[in-house]
């Protein structure tokens, strides 16, 4: 028996009774395994329309017809999906009294972080003081949003109150025969973000998920989708930096992203779920299709820091189907311990004067595994059609692996087409360099890997940034003896 | 300042230092001087605390601590400076942000608040000046892309920021033209008060006529073999260093 879900619970449990934490039992949750009575269930507790219930069993039956894939290179143990639970009742998160209850080691990274005490206490569903007043904060921000035209909310209520949307373009980007894990998400997802930035709107703040921590539970199967109309811009965060535990093993994420003629939308991810422990037991599996589709003139970004989970198998793509469309993607993954990563992008060039931009960064440390795996394919009619590829690995020790599977398929001679690839190690050159500066060993590793992914840490918005900085420094905290 | 007293180390098992005695008070410049393989570089790195070395004799007291017992990153904050002979590059890490970090790093270790970003810049503005370093290169990666003479510059520049008790500079002649020597020398003859002190290690006598020692050590095989002031320096840039090694056969 390997380890599973029901374990990962349990040691959550134990650590948490260990300072004082009463368990509850849960009662609205349906039972385990997948069927069509489940996707029913699921949809009726939503009460969902009758068309997104057929959307839900045909991705279900779609996914029984399909094999999990094994082409990355990640070894785990595959999950037993009749094992899952798929629907819990939304249960309020238990409000603690304060700080003191909540595990030490989790404050002690959120002080490294620098997340302010008020900041930590939501993170952790500490009741907060009257001296941040959340709600108030919430309200004047939807407030400015509704005045725009612009819609954030959760997926669940974008279904109930703009169905026409959600049906329009829910699964045009990512369709539920896509994947195995987008199929099964497709089936089961419970919730997520919608996001619609109406014609030549310019959103005035990042929309982040963090305005709406407090209103949902982070799901188990996600499903987010952003649509910019024509002439508009976004900028969206998701995740935070703050350590990220969460019971459930698998998650299976969808993202789709719509920027139509003259539309960009920046999407940016700090990723830091559970990684499993030290000798490489537990960690969230983190299994996530994420692609945007871009029209005439249009651009999507995507920047990612990935330091969590214990396995990650993510490659946010563009379709570049509009002419002099743009699509860029901004990748730092790190790797410690025992986790794996294989992650990378695609960049389908269709329109005509397309461009891409990769730019990807991958750390390992300790017995760690990390893969680049990219795409760059240039359709027969995608005339002059350019793509700049960097893949950097940067290793620190020996028993670490870092790897690089670039796939390039040109069809048109005009294209241009440029691949860069690296590898190195930090060196103990280096490290001395720093101590024989006054500066120890965990601090030089900190610097010269934040040093080695400027170029990508430089897209991300400001105050994100900051926070990524110290959370690659903690990530690789203990990484070279 | 400090105290070396009958220092031996060895890296992979062959002895390098066999029995190193100096001594270097405040407001001394010690020159060592020796030919190729004699030890020097090995003296420094063993100061600077370079794990590659295994001390197997000796010890070094530094301001009353005694130094072999110290990590490489405390001595440094216990104000030893090392100028390399070869600067390693950080990409991405400007020379501005790894000198805030290194000063912030022994300021915290002395117990004192991070230094405030107007009076940093204005340090960085008045070192510049000191050694004549390019405000361009303070802004660029950590010797990233640097000449040979850069990077020594460099090295001096991050000395006069640091402002050590005793500076240990590891050939930081080598490879400079005269120009760039006259810049380091300087730097040092600027940085020189009654309080600290240096040891510059060099091959050839030139950096001497710009930088006066109060004493020059001969250092052969693994021994100081002669002392004397800086005559002696003369001495050696006429001789050469094979009366030396006559004159010590039980070392060759």
């Amino acid at each position: 028996m390997g380890y599973n879900e029901d374990d990962l619970a349990k040691d959550l449990e134990n650590s948490e009774y260990k300072y004082g934490f009463v368990t509850d039992i849960e009662s609205d949750k349906a039972p385990k395994g997948l069927n069509e009575d489940i996707i029913r269930l699921i949809s009726s507790k939503k009460n969902e329309p009758e068309w997104l219930l057929e959307y839900r069993l045909d991705a279900f039956k779609k996914w029984q017809a399909m094999e999990e894939p094994d082409w990355a290179h990640i070894k785990y143990e595959k999950p037993d999906f009749q094992d899952l639970h798929y629907y819990a009742a939304p249960k309020p998160k238990k409000q603690l009294e304060s700080l003191d209850e909540v595990d030490p080691e989790l404050l002690d990274t959120f002080k490294k972080l620098g997340i302010p005490i008020e900041e930590q206490k939501m993170l952790t569903g500490v009741a907060v003081d009257i001296v941040m007043d959340s709600v108030s904060v919430k309200t004047t921000f939807k407030d400015k949003l509704k005045e725009l035209g612009i819609i954030f909310c959760s997926f669940s209520e974008a279904v109930q109150d703009h169905p026409e949307l959600v049906k329009k373009y829910m699964s045009s980007v990512v369709p539920a025969s896509d994947n195995f894990y987008a199929a099964l998400n497709s089936a089961v997802f419970t919730d997520g973000s919608f996001v619609y930035i109406p014609k030549g709107v310019r959103c005035p703040m990042e929309l982040s998920t963090y305005f709406r921590i407090n209103e949902r539970e982070t799901g188990q199967f996600e499903r987010t989708l952003i649509v910019a109309d024509e002439g508009s811009y976004v900028s969206y965060l998701e995740g935070c930096t703050a350590p990220m535990r969460d019971e459930n093993q698998l998650h299976a994420a969808v993202v789709e992203l719509i920027a139509h003629d003259n539309a960009e939308i920046k999407y940016s991810t700090v990723q830091n779920w559970y990684p499993g422990n030290k000798q490489g037991k537990g960690g969230i599996y983190n299994f996530v299709t994420k692609r945007g589709i871009c029209m005439d003139d249009a651009k999507i970004s995507w920047t990612q820091v990935e330091t969590g989970s214990a396995v990650t198998w993510k490659y946010p793509s563009c379709i570049l189907k509009g002419d002099r469309s743009v699509g860029e993607f901004y990748s730092v993954a790190v790797t410690n311990n025992y986790q794996q990563a294989d992650t990378g992008t695609k960049m389908i060039h269709i329109g005509k004067d397309t461009k891409s931009t990769i730019i990807s960064k991958g750390i390992s440390a300790g017995r760690s595994n990390n893969s680049y795996r990219g795409l760059v394919k240039i359709r027969k009619g995608a005339e002059r059609s350019r793509n700049f590829s960097q893949c950097d690995s940067l290793l620190l020790g020996n028993k670490c692996g870092a790897h690089t599977f670039p796939y390039i398929e040109v069809e048109n001679k005009s294209a241009k087409v440029e691949h860069e690839a690296t590898t190195s190690k930090i060196g103990e050159d280096q490290i001395f360099y720093c101590n024989a500066r006054g500066i120890d060993t965990e601090k030089a590793i900190g610097l010269i890997v934040n040093g080695f992914c400027k170029d990508v840490m430089s897209k991300l918005p400001m105050e994100f940034a900051v926070e990524a900085q110290k959370l690659l420094a903690i990530s690789l905290e203990g990484s070279v003896g | 300042m400090i105290t070396i007293k009958d220092l031996h180390a060895s890296i992979n098992g062959k002895e390098i230092l066999k029995g190193i005695n100096l001594e270097v008070k405040p407001g001394e410049i010690h020159a060592i001087m020796g030919p190729n393989g004699s030890g020097k570089s090995t003296l420094a790195s063993v100061l600077a605390g370079r794990e590659d070395y295994e001390v197997t004799g000796g010890s070094v007291d530094f301001e009353g601590k005694d130094l072999l017992d110290l990590s490489p990153e405390d001595r440094a904050r216990e104000g030893m400076f090392l100028a390399f002979q070869y600067p390693v590059e950080i990409p991405g890490v400007s020379n501005i942000n790894f000198l805030k970090t290194a000063i912030n790093e022994i300021r915290a270790y002395h117990g004192q608040e991070e230094i405030a970003a107007k009076d940093f810049m204005s340090l960085v503005k008045e070192k510049q000046a000191l050694v004549e370093f390019n405000k361009k290169l303070a802004n660029r990666s950590v010797n990233e892309g640097f000449s040979g003479g850069e990077k020594k510059r460099n090295e001096i520049f991050q000395m006069a920021m640091l402002n050590p008790k005793l500076g240990l500079l590891d050939e930081t002649d080598s490879g400079l033209d005269i120009d760039a020597l006259r810049v380091v020398a300087n730097g040092v003859n600027k940085l020189k008060n009654d309080n600290n002190a240096f040891v510059v290690i060099t091959h050839y006598q030139r950096l001497l006529d710009y930088i006066v020692p109060d004493f020059v050590h001969v250092l052969y095989n693994g021994k100081i073999v002669k002392s004397g002031t800086k005559e002696l320096a003369v001495e050696l840039e006429e001789k050469g260093y094979d009366w030396i090694k006559e004159a010590n056969p039980e070392l060759a």
